[in-house]
């Protein structure tokens, strides 16, 4: 997994409340047995005016101008801002991923769907949740002026405005560690190995019908 | 000191270690797999060159590409195929016990966890797939977890968590005639919300929960995660141990007695405390009918479509607005004035006997009405399959017009040839109505079998209980 310490970046905003995983990727790329290149097809029934399908050549379909992220001010966008409960729905982690390929690595929401928030850690990015007015206050901070950008410090739990004010941030402690040293959790589990065996002999006593 | 909470002592069960920083390692009895949130797991697993730490307790199936007609004649598309023998070599290279798709235990995930006794009280389940808070319905903690998660699980048999809140919702009273477990759960997710049950454990209580059947309380727990909460729980009875009885993977003779044992306590104490307790009225709960693109945008089937206008907060204004739009709907036209133009009965919500048996007794001696271009029925199992066509039920849906189709998740979620084209309605008794779910275009109204069936046979939304 790859570092995350600080980020200054473009910021696109999502204006919808409740934006659900069947949005960020549609069910028919899930068929992918591979864990990148989900990335053109990131939104792909609101990007394209097309439908979509596994193996087209994304450059050559036509785009929807009114989407969001197609409009030339959001290139480049890194960090994404969005309305309350996003990500809801499927636990399918091809969204962490599509939003990962496609350059997001921050989300600033008011709040997130439990499966998509933890699934986001896995992969590299930070998602962050902040109060909805003061979410409020950046969508229309990022509506009014082209090219706004945020830099978030991880490190210091912060994010730094334009104008060099700050808003800080929560994030838990296991998962800030993980990201800054872009640990992966199954190694970090596996030098509790002792503990598990101890656990699983005492088990075998109590439950006996659960050891196969 | 107060009780502890089902879930409290389901917790205090599985944890292996306190980590001391806010997440505990938690031990998995049971994982369920299937080929879609699976392949970079096992992937993953290679390349790290890294064994599953305890085969037996995963059980594999696939789902959500299988075909439900011709099943003799494999998968046509090209990339379901791979993805469904990948699972197959998989489980073939690791030595994982698979129900492939000739095998007449095949089914969804969340079918056949509980029908083959896999899914046991007192357990912890997971799957790479969020509809896992079915199995809650045993008194185990079971939620959806991710495909690193799954790969973690294989590795390890177990999962870094943080500790939820906990939630009950108390349905109190008795539900009316012809009320069932989806309008119940319809009915909470439309008080609480799609957000509601964020960041807690749930809970299901009261008199009308105790009511339910076992597969009553799989679609009930199977929603949990429609109201935000990645895990939905019931607590042991009777009905469950009898329900789990003789199952294949039950235990057997004297394990069976020291698990009933067990089992028994699977229950929240009375003294327990709940960070929040919500109560709801069983008695005014009407047959539910959706009318957006969010299982919170629900109503009774006496309602009307809402007017936008009547929501205060902006941000639900516009998502109503959005919604009718999508949905190409009016405010303010009755629900059992909307034509529907298919019926889809199945998904791991509404595909057990109980659902087909409660649909079959709307369509028995009735026609599917003309306005209907396919009105399926998809059974969770191969299993469940052959029950129902030992009933006759295939029967009584072929005479009225239904199509009979093969186990799998199917239109549910439309990865196999299964879908609705842009701008056809339908009633379907599966779990989720966002956009494009179904089909891009799609417009999904979610219902429980028997209203399904009852729009099916009139063509339009109609209250059940007028047909019974
Ligand atoms: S039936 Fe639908 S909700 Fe259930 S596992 Fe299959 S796709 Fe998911």
């Amino acid at each position: 997994m790859e570092k995350f310490k600080t980020l200054k970046a473009i910021v696109a905003p999502m204006d919808r409340a409740n934006v659900d995983t069947d949005a960020i990727i549609p069910k028919q790329f899930l068929k992918s047995i591979k864990r990148s290149g989900f990335g053109p097809n990131l939104f792909d029934e609101w990007r394209y005016l097309d439908h979509g399908e596994p193996g087209m050549d994304n450059s050559q379909r036509p785009l929807n101008p009114e989407f969001v992220l197609n409009k030339q001010r959001f290139q480049g966008a890194k960090i994404l801002i969005a309305r309350e409960n996003f990500g809801c729905g499927s636990s399918r982690e091809h969204a962490p991923w599509a939003l990962e390929d496609y350059g997001f690595r921050v989300i600033i929401a008011p709040s997130y769907a439990d499966i998509f928030f933890n699934n986001c850690f896995k992969n590299g990015i930070l998602p962050i949740v902040l109060d909805a007015d003061t979410v409020d206050g950046l969508f229309k901070a990022v509506n009014e002026q082209e090219g706004y950008e945020l830099t978030v410090d991880l490190e210091k739990q912060i994010i730094i405005k334009p104008d060099g004010s700050e808003i800080s941030f929560d994030v838990d402690e296991f998962r800030k560690h993980c990201l800054i040293n872009g640990l992966d959790d199954i190694g970090l589990t596996l030098q509790h190995v002792d503990d598990i065996k101890a656990y699983e002999e005492k088990r075998k006593q109590v439950t006996p019908w659960l050891f196969g | 000191m107060a009780g502890k909470t089902l879930y409290d002592k389901l917790w205090q069960q599985h944890e292996v270690r306190d980590n001391g920083d806010g997440t505990s390692l938690i031990y998995i009895d049971r994982q369920l797999v299937h080929e879609v949130t699976s392949p970079q797991a096992f992937e993953g697993l290679r390349l790290a060159g890294r064994k599953p730490w305890r085969v037996d307790a995963n059980l594999a199936t696939p789902d959500h590409n299988v075909p439900t007609t011709d099943r003799d004649k494999g998968i046509a598309d090209p990339v379901s195929r791979l993805q469904v023998e990948t699972l197959d070599q998989n489980c073939t290279d690791f030595g994982i016990t698979e129900f492939a798709m000739d095998d007449i235990r095949q089914g969804i995930v969340h079918v056949i966890g509980p029908e083959q006794g896999a899914t046991l009280p007192g357990m912890t389940v997971v799957c790479g797939d969020s509809h896992t808070s079915t199995h809650g319905a045993f008194g185990a903690l079971a939620f959806g977890i991710g495909t690193s998660e799954v790969e973690h699980v294989l590795a390890t048999q177990c999962l870094i968590q943080k500790k939820s809140k906990s939630m009950l919702i108390s349905v109190d009273g008795q539900v009316g005639e012809g009320i069932t477990a989806k309008d119940i759960v319809l009915a909470i997710i439309g008080r609480i919300g799609t957000a509601g049950g964020t960041g807690y454990a749930i809970e299901f209580g009261g008199d009308a929960i105790k009511a339910l059947s076992i597969e009553g309380r799989m679609t009930l727990c199977n929603m949990a995660i429609e109201a935000g909460a990645r895990a939905g729980m019931v607590a042991v009875d009777d009905k469950t141990i009898e329900y789990v009885k003789g199952r294949p993977y039950a235990p057997k003779g004297d394990e069976w007695q020291q698990a009933v044992s067990a089992w028994q306590d699977l229950v929240s104490d009375a003294d327990a405390d709940f960070d929040q307790v919500i109560h709801l009225d069983a008695t005014t709960i009407q047959p539910q009918v959706t009318w957006g693109t969010s299982p919170e945008m629900v109503v009774g089937i006496d309602a009307r479509v809402p007017n936008p206008a009547s929501f205060s907060d902006p941000v639900k204004q516009e998502g109503a607005q959005a919604a009718l739009k999508y949905m190409g709907l009016e405010a303010d036209t009755p629900i059992n004035e909307i034509k529907v133009d298919k019926v889809f009965i199945g998904s791991c919500t509404n595909s057990r006997i109980e659902d087909l048996r409660a649909a079959a007794d709307i369509a028995k001696g009735r026609k599917v009405a003309d306005n209907i271009k396919i009105a399926m029925v998809v059974p969770g199992s191969g299993l469940v399959k052959q029950q129902a066509e030992q009933e006759g039920l295939d029967k009584v849906f072929v005479e009225a017009g239904f199509e009979w189709r093969e186990p799998g998740c199917s239109m549910c979620l439309a990865m196999n040839a299964d879908r609705l084209e842009a701008g056809e309605r339908c009633a379907s008794t599966s779990n989720r109505n966002f956009e494009g779910r179904q089909g891009q275009g799609g417009r999904t109204h979610l219902v429980s079998p028997a209203m399904a069936a009852a729009a099916a046979v009139t063509g339009h939304f109609v209250d059940v209980r007028e047909l019974n």
